[in-house]
């Protein structure tokens, strides 16, 4: 009896999950494959690919497989350094978006039950708005002419610095990766937050632990997997971003994304673009994995 | 001087009196019980000795001071929480070693007095477990030992057993009696479950809407009940409407409406024509089949309503001729099957004259 309904509830179990798994996996599986060999082959003499058989009566150009396009990137130290430059900005982002989304997470979590609501939709209402219009947004906010620009330029001038160009710089692409990815580390602090026990802060207090202790003790450690999920979800999607560097960045700001980007809108060079790409998520997944790796003891067994 | 001094304390939560004007003395060594229904006051007297709450006016006082601007972490008390509050990303070993870190104890000593904490719990091997693994007896004794490491002046317990199922709950109770002998430490233990604190004490405060109604030794609160609250809250008991006939320096002579004449045992402050209710606790109630074979002197005929069989007893409620019922406690001693007096079955309840008391309106 207990085995047939443990067999139908397996089934059942399938049957729900099945479909978005396989969905998951068709679509991040297949494209990745194709990418792959997408990587592999030659760029089409007007862009696009060029075909793997040579055709009949062709004189020149390159046909079949190859791994020239990453010989190509591991020749070149740019692509390591724009690489490298890519991770520092993710991980700036990162941290600058932690220091400010913990304080909010905890605010929200301590907050009277009826208001907790309210001030988690007011952290996703910029959401409503066109991503790309809150980014030109800031190119308004930063640029010379912007009242703030003209007070930051007042106050280093009083201390007799010269005056700075806010937009088009490296300053400029962080504030903007900061505000687009700030609710997606706020969210899942929260959600980890306000799971906590009081209890055990009272427990804690109660055993002889002052603020910080009780903070840095019981707290901190208890919201490392909401401060871990939260880390990737920003991590991960900066490190693609193109469009906040194209907007608020300078010249000298081209990070992964925008030469991805290029290499497929601009350069028209699919293989290395592909290149480019896998190159990237085998960086995150290592990443992400080693990050898994780091936080295992720190791990809380369930229940 | 007492250990733990509530000195008219009093705390309000609007138009809320949580604590009225309760003042209790806690000796050295004791194992003190607040007990009472849940909104009786006992969890807010209990926050503000920890130190979480203050009270509105009164004082408390720890050997002798004030402990009104000493926050909860300053206080030499320590709690054990009725959800246990385990640290749940802590072994037991650290969650025992968390009072003693605070406190900025040498890891050496750190060491050996965990080791000493988790064998006075009988949790000798657990130290490195994290607290899901364990049962709810053994979180329970890591609470204990938790709360005991650091050699608190006073450990509070917030009905620490309320969450344990009866079995276990008679085990750690016992344990938890050995614990405290063994420490010396100073128990302060909240719950409303009055067998557990008849079980426990050594004195017991009865509370009830923020007042204490009684505070004594768990047999006098039991035998001596001081007001219908306190009778009723603390065991089983009949209760019958009567008058004083005649307060004698020996005795009191009853009138119970519809009944007659019942002697019981003489009380302070009781003078003739006072009214009130008789109370008798069910197992001073004998039960017989004729009145003939009675000899005490409180005797009346009555019928039986129905019985509550429990194993090692049976409780019968009787019925006498002005109506009023009145429990009869049989204890099922005889070998065999017990016989038993069924429903509707005529006999005759009798008490001691020394059994029973009268408590005034």
């Amino acid at each position: 009896m207990i085995k047939g309904d443990n067999k139908a509830n397996r089934i059942a179990k399938w049957l729900v999950s099945g479909p978005p798994l396989l969905f998951l996996l068709v679509f991040f599986v297949a494209p990745s494959l194709i990418m792959l060999f997408t990587s592999l082959r030659f760029p089409g003499e007007f862009g696009g690919l060029a075909p793997i058989a040579a055709p009949a009566g062709a004189v020149h150009g390159e046909y079949g497989l190859t791994l020239e396009t990453y010989q190509f990137f591991f020749s070149d130290i740019l692509y390591a350094e724009i690489f490298l430059k890519s991770f520092a900005v993710a991980a700036a982002s990162t941290l600058i978006c932690l220091i400010m989304a913990y304080p909010l997470a905890l605010l929200i979590a301590r907050s009277e039950k009826r208001f907790r609501n309210l001030m988690v939709l007011l952290v996703v209402l910029p959401f409503a708005s066109n991503f790309l219009i809150r980014i030109y947004a800031w190119m308004i906010i930063l640029g010379p002419e912007s009242v703030f620009s003209h007070f930051i330029n007042a106050v280093l001038g009083a201390f007799g610095v010269a005056p700075v160009t806010l937009l088009f710089s490296s300053f400029a692409v962080l504030v903007g990766m900061v505000y687009v990815h700030l609710p997606f580390m706020v969210l899942p602090l929260y959600t980890n937050l306000e799971k906590h026990d009081p209890a055990l802060l009272d427990a804690a207090q109660d055993l002889g632990a002052n603020a910080w202790q009780r903070f840095w003790r019981v707290t901190w450690p208890l919201s490392l997997p909401g401060v871990f999920s939260g880390s990737a979800l920003v991590f991960i999607p900066v490190l693609g971003m193109f469009a906040v560097p194209d907007i608020l960045g300078g010249t000298g700001d081209i990070l992964i994304g925008n030469l991805i980007k290029d290499q497929f809108l601009g350069t028209r060079d699919w293989p290395f673009g592909s290149t480019l790409s896998i190159m990237l998520t085998l960086a995150v997944l290592a990443i992400t994995g080693l990050a898994a790796w780091l936080a295992r003891p720190a791990a809380i067994p369930e229940k | 001087m007492a250990l733990l001094e509530i000195r008219n304390v009093t705390r309000c939560f609007g138009d809320f009196t949580a604590v009225d004007n309760v003042s209790i003395s806690i000796e050295a060594g004791e194992f003190f019980t607040l007990l009472g229904p849940s909104g009786c006051g006992k969890t807010t007297l209990l926050r503000m000795i920890a130190g979480f709450d203050l009270p509105d006016a009164g004082q408390i006082l720890l050997d002798g001071k004030d402990m009104f601007g000493t926050p909860p972490e300053k206080r030499p008390i320590h709690t054990v929480f009725q959800s246990y509050a385990l640290f749940p990303h802590m072994t037991v070993a650290d969650n025992i070693a968390f009072p003693l870190k605070m406190a900025g104890t040498t890891p050496d000593e750190i060491s050996s007095r965990v080791r000493e904490a988790l064998d006075d719990v009988r949790l000798a091997n657990f130290g490195n477990r994290f607290p899901q693994e364990l049962s709810g007896g053994q979180k329970q004794r890591v609470a204990f030992a938790r709360g005991l490491v650091n050699r608190p002046r006073l450990l509070l317990l917030d009905e620490p057993l309320g969450a344990l199922d009866a079995k276990l709950r008679e085990e750690m109770q016992i344990e938890l009696i050995n614990l405290q002998k063994e420490r010396g430490v100073t128990f302060v233990f909240i719950t409303h479950a009055q067998n557990e604190a008849l079980a426990l004490s050594h004195r017991i405060a009865v509370m009830n809407q923020g007042k204490v109604e009684q505070l004594d030794e768990p047999s006098r609160i039991y035998g001596f009940p001081r007001n219908r609250f306190v009778a009723d809250f603390i065991g089983k008991i009949s209760i019958m409407n009567a008058q004083v006939l005649e307060a004698a320096p020996a005795h009191l002579k009853l009138s119970v409406a519809g009944l007659g004449e019942v002697t019981s045992p003489t009380k302070e402050n009781v003078k003739m024509g006072d009214t009130g209710v008789l109370a008798i606790r069910p197992e001073q109630v004998r039960i017989s089949h004729h009145a003939e074979e009675v000899e005490l002197k409180n005797h009346f005929i009555g019928k039986v309503q129905g019985f509550l069989y429990v194993g090692d007893v049976t409780t019968y409620i009787v019925e006498l001729p002005n109506g009023a019922r009145i429990e009869a406690l049989l204890p099922n001693s005889a070998p065999g099957r017990a016989k038993f007096f069924e429903a509707g079955d005529p006999v005759a309840v009798s008490w001691r004259h020394d059994a029973g008391t009268f408590l005034n309106d």
